[in-house]
């Protein structure tokens, strides 16, 4: 049995087919993978290792060395603020401190309803927009603590 | 991982270099054939260049910078260890930029290690002691808090202690690349990376314990010995490994007598770099608080009772004497782990003492068709010699069959020298076998037989016309020497059409072939392995496996019914004539009994004297206990094992590695080792097979193994071996071939224990380590 849906699943067996070293497809493999399961259970990097023909130790060290892959689950939304030069020259220290106040959890915590996540990144590319964070793959720019706030509701609306 | 060069092809095998690479370093002008590694040309040279990550045959890693040299005209500092030396390149090793290098390495390197080395296991046989000393700075830069890490351990061989490592990967690259395990791997990165064991908080592999061995610090210890001792305490003796027939060199670490460890410090044994966890770890067997420390005599209750040498030796020779005037039969079974003087000394007991040939020992690998087939003219042109392969000629051979047998179990030696000639030589491994044994990963064509056994398939290959063929389903992997990604596992084995037809027609395009072959081939099998291996091309050699350190010393020192040292028939006039006058006096003419034969002569009441040195005859041969109370049993042994329990008389004998003496590997290699530990109490089994014969008025000397090993050399075919080469440490093949060896086959007395890498017989059992490991109990 497959963790993964029938179209993920189908996906992978093309990614895994299309280089001459099947380990190549690994990197995106694993980004689709967290996309759909929120996170990397033993029980994924166990399918995507033997579809690769790869250890699950290489699959693991892989998963090690890229900060943005997780191995336990992170809050539906993942918020994401970078402290990097152009948004800490333009208080992105206080955008992640405002989250952390506003959420009541730390860097790399999840709130106990499981909604919300934070994590203290390196740069998202939005320097001209600093200070910025990004929710899931949604960037959020320009900030100050009252916007900060706006799209804080707007996601626990959602829910 | 940074992406490497691919490494150069080793120097042997491959073509003749075209021409050579001249290039200077430090003003001396050196030599060196295209493609040779910096770091690799300095040293041969004598000149060195540290260095932590880069090891000889594994993947380039240049992760620890130690290596840095100058080269003219590249603007900035060179690892040595991934340059190729190129035609009037100039290199600069000890100047001043390069000194500095070397002291920022050692600094950064030692940013969070601990300086615990008073406690540190490794403290004294350190890497990075070593070079702190000669290259480091005194201080650092460095004032903030180290890292701190608990030590965690892997399993109960394996300890690692994070902080200490620096991140070499050699560990990683041995058990991966080395070891075809890869149960080591790399977590996060940057300052955070670390080693990662396979299941994420210990290990699942063959403890083989290589990744210790190979790390420069104290990063990864061993269970068995961590804390026990200081290097400087211990005394390192080269010992042959007491477990299976591979007799790979371990350095035994003795203090006051007693075995503390085994490993590979030296590395100049047969198995170079290799060592296994039997050989690492099985040591421990000596220090059993089981073990025999006295003689035992069976008295009128009927219980073993300690009593003194002299007391059990005057025991056994009265009774003998008893029997021998009432004209009684004695059977000799003799040890696949004692010495080769030990054993000719016991046949010639036996023979000319004794006066039976009631002689044999625990078979594993059928010997004597071996070399009668060899021995056999195949057709007209003469077959070149020798037709028997060293270990170490697995590693540079062009093309291996292996047929039968599990080499990475049961002779992990073997299996190591074939994947090192898959990975480095590109030799092409064929593997027969129906099981899906580990080594079809190297395998350029496995055949898997679905249906009939080896032997069906041999007779097949030999004799194709003949019938159909047994069934088998064909495997391959790519090429080897794929080198863009030396860092990954071989290609998963892909099915291919075909059967034992295709297999067949694609060896026969290979020349100079060595066959290896397990216990499943014995008698006509091998004489029709023999007679395909002529069919192939060019030079065809030959290795059969058998289980025990000395299986193969055994059977050449004539522990056989029916046949005399270098495997000469007991039945023939002038091989008795010839040991008769060595030994001063004559041989029984009629063939022996084997031990299958004994033991049923005891059920029969027809052997009166059973002796039975380093073997537990009675696990493989059940004896009738009521039978055997009218036949005199003495076994020599180290622990109490089943046979010894129902001895009259037990003596206590000494290990291998408490003995000197010469021991054959499977392959035919003689090694020569000197006495490791001691063990109060206990004798040789030379010592006590002399006494028993001078005591009988048969004089063999002293209990010399030089001396008698004077006399094997002189006596045995194929042992006038060289002896430099064994004082050198190396492997001299024994070869003993003769005109056809007519034996009695019985390939119902090949009786393979396919013990796996962590069983091995009643050694195995009193090993405490071996039998702490998990793998040990999980795999069937």
């Amino acid at each position: 049995m497959s963790v993964f849906s029938p179209a993920t699943r189908d996906r992978f067996e093309r990614l895994a087919a299309s280089y001459p070293q099947p380990r190549s497809a690994l990197v995106p493999m694993l980004l689709y993978a967290q996309d759909e399961l929120g996170y990397l259970p033993p029980e994924a990097i166990a399918e995507i290792a033997a579809l690769l023909g790869e250890t699950e130790l290489g699959v693991r060290e892989v998963i090690g060395y890229y900060s943005m892959l997780r191995t336990a689950p992170a809050g539906r939304y993942h918020v994401q603020v970078c402290t990097n030069i152009s948004c800490m020259l333009r208080g992105g220290e206080e955008i992640l401190a405002h989250c952390q106040r506003r959420l009541g959890i730390h860097n790399r915590q999840t709130t106990p309803d499981g909604m919300f996540s934070i994590e203290e990144v390196e740069c998202i590319g939005a320097c001209a927009w600093a200070p910025a964070l990004q929710v899931n793959y949604d960037f959020h720019q320009e900030l100050d603590p009252a916007k900060v706030d706006e799209i804080l509701e707007k996601y626990r609306r959602q829910g | 991982m940074p992406e490497t060069p691919s490494k150069p092809a080793p120097a042997a095998g491959a073509p003749p270099a075209p021409a050579e690479v001249h290039f200077t370093v430090n003003g001396h002008t050196l030599a060196a054939a295209p493609g040779t590694l910096l770091i690799e040309a300095c040293r041969a040279a004598n000149i060195e260049i540290p260095s932590f990550c880069y090891y000889p045959k594994l993947s380039l890693q240049a992760a620890c910078r130690m290596c840095l040299v100058e080269v003219e005209k590249i603007p900035k500092l060179q690892t040595a260890c991934t340059t190729v030396v190129a035609e009037g390149m100039v290199v600069h090793t000890e100047t001043p930029t390069v000194q500095a290098a070397r002291k920022s390495a050692i600094e950064f390197i030692l940013t969070n290690h601990p300086l615990d080395c008073p406690v540190c296991d490794a403290g004294g046989e350190c890497e990075l002691q070593d070079m702190t000393f000669r290259y480091g700075a005194a201080v650092s830069r460095f004032d903030e808090p180290k890292r701190h890490r608990d030590e965690q351990q892997w399993s109960p061989v394996v300890y690692y202690d994070r902080p200490r490592c620096i991140l070499c990967y050699r560990c990683v690259r041995v058990c991966g690349e080395g070891m075809d395990v890869w149960a080591l791997g790399v977590g996060n990165r940057g300052i955070l990376s670390t080693i990662l064991p396979n299941h994420q908080d210990h290990l699942e592999c063959e403890e083989c314990g290589m990744c210790i061995d190979i790390c420069p610090v104290g990063a990864l210890t061993s269970g068995a010995y961590r804390y026990q001792t200081r290097p400087w305490e211990m005394q390192h003796v080269g010992a042959i490994c007491a477990f299976c027939g591979d007799g790979c060199k371990t350095t035994l670490g003795v203090r006051n007598g007693v075995i503390l460890r085994g490993d590979n410090r030296d590395k100049n044994g047969i198995n170079g770099d290799f060592l296994c966890v039997k050989g690492r770890y099985g040591t421990d067997f000596t220090r059993h608080p089981e073990r025999l420390k006295s003689p035992l005599v069976r008295d009128a209750s009927g219980e073993l009772r300690p009593v003194s040498w002299a007391y059990a030796l005057e025991t056994i020779t009265d009774r003998w004497r008893g029997i021998q005037a009432a004209h009684g039969q004695f059977g000799v079974i003799g040890s696949t782990r004692c010495t080769n003087e030990e054993s000719y000394q016991l046949q010639k007991l036996a023979r000319r003492v004794l006066g039976t040939n009631h002689v044999d020992h625990h078979r594993s690998a059928d010997f004597p068709a071996l070399f009668d087939a060899l021995a056999q003219p195949a057709g007209a042109a003469a077959r070149p010699l020798p037709q028997l392969a060293d270990s170490g000629a697995l590693k540079t051979a062009k093309a291996v069959l292996l047929v039968g047998g599990d080499p990475t179990q049961e002779h992990p030696l073997l299996a190591w020298n074939l994947r090192w000639a898959h990975r480095l030589a590109g030799a092409s491994l064929y593997v027969l076998n129906r099981r899906d044994i580990r080594l079809r990963r190297q395998a350029r064509r496995m055949a898997l037989l679905t249906h009939g056994t080896e032997a069906d398939a041999v007779r097949y290959l030999a004799a194709p016309q003949r019938g159909d063929p047994p069934q088998a389903e064909l495997t391959a992997v790519s090429p080897p020497g794929d080198k863009r990604w030396p860092q990954t596992p071989p290609s998963t084995p892909q099915p291919i059409p075909g059967g034992l037809e295709e297999f067949r027609a694609e060896l026969a395009q290979e020349r100079d072939v060595i066959i290896v072959f397990g216990p499943e081939l014995t008698g006509d099998a091998v004489q029709a392995l023999v007679r395909f291996g002529a069919s192939l091309p060019g030079h065809t050699r030959y290795i059969a496996m058998a289980d025990n350190a000395n299986s193969r010393g055994a059977a050449d020192m004539g522990l056989y019914p029916d046949l005399l040292p270098g495997y000469l028939p007991v039945s023939d006039g002038a091989a008795r004539a010839h040991f008769a006058a060595a030994w001063g006096g004559d041989i029984p003419a009629a063939p022996g009994w084997n031990q299958r034969q004994m033991v049923e002569a005891v059920d029969r009441r027809e052997l009166d004297a059973l002796y039975v040195v380093g073997a537990n005859p009675f696990r493989l041969d059940p004896v009738n206990a009521a039978t055997l109370k009218s036949c005199f049993l003495v076994v020599q042994d180290l622990f109490l094992t089943e046979t010894a329990q129902a001895a009259d008389v037990v003596l206590p004998a000494l290990s291998l590695y408490e003995k000197s003496g010469t021991v054959t590997n499977t392959c035919g290699e003689v090694q020569s080792q000197r006495r490791g530990g001691s063990f109060e109490g206990a004798k040789t089994d030379l010592e006590i097979i002399h006494a028993l014969a001078r005591m009988l008025g048969a004089d063999f000397g002293r209990p010399d193994a030089d001396r008698v090993f004077s006399e094997i050399r002189a006596q045995v075919k194929g042992y006038a071996v060289s002896l430099v080469q064994l004082m050198a440490g190396r492997g001299a093949l024994a070869v003993p071939l003769n005109s056809a060896v007519p034996h009695q086959a019985a390939p119902q007395m090949i009786r393979p224990n396919h013990d796996s890498l962590f069983t091995a017989g009643t050694l195995g059992r009193y090993s405490a380590t071996l039998n702490a490991v998990m793998e040990k109990h999980s795999r069937p």
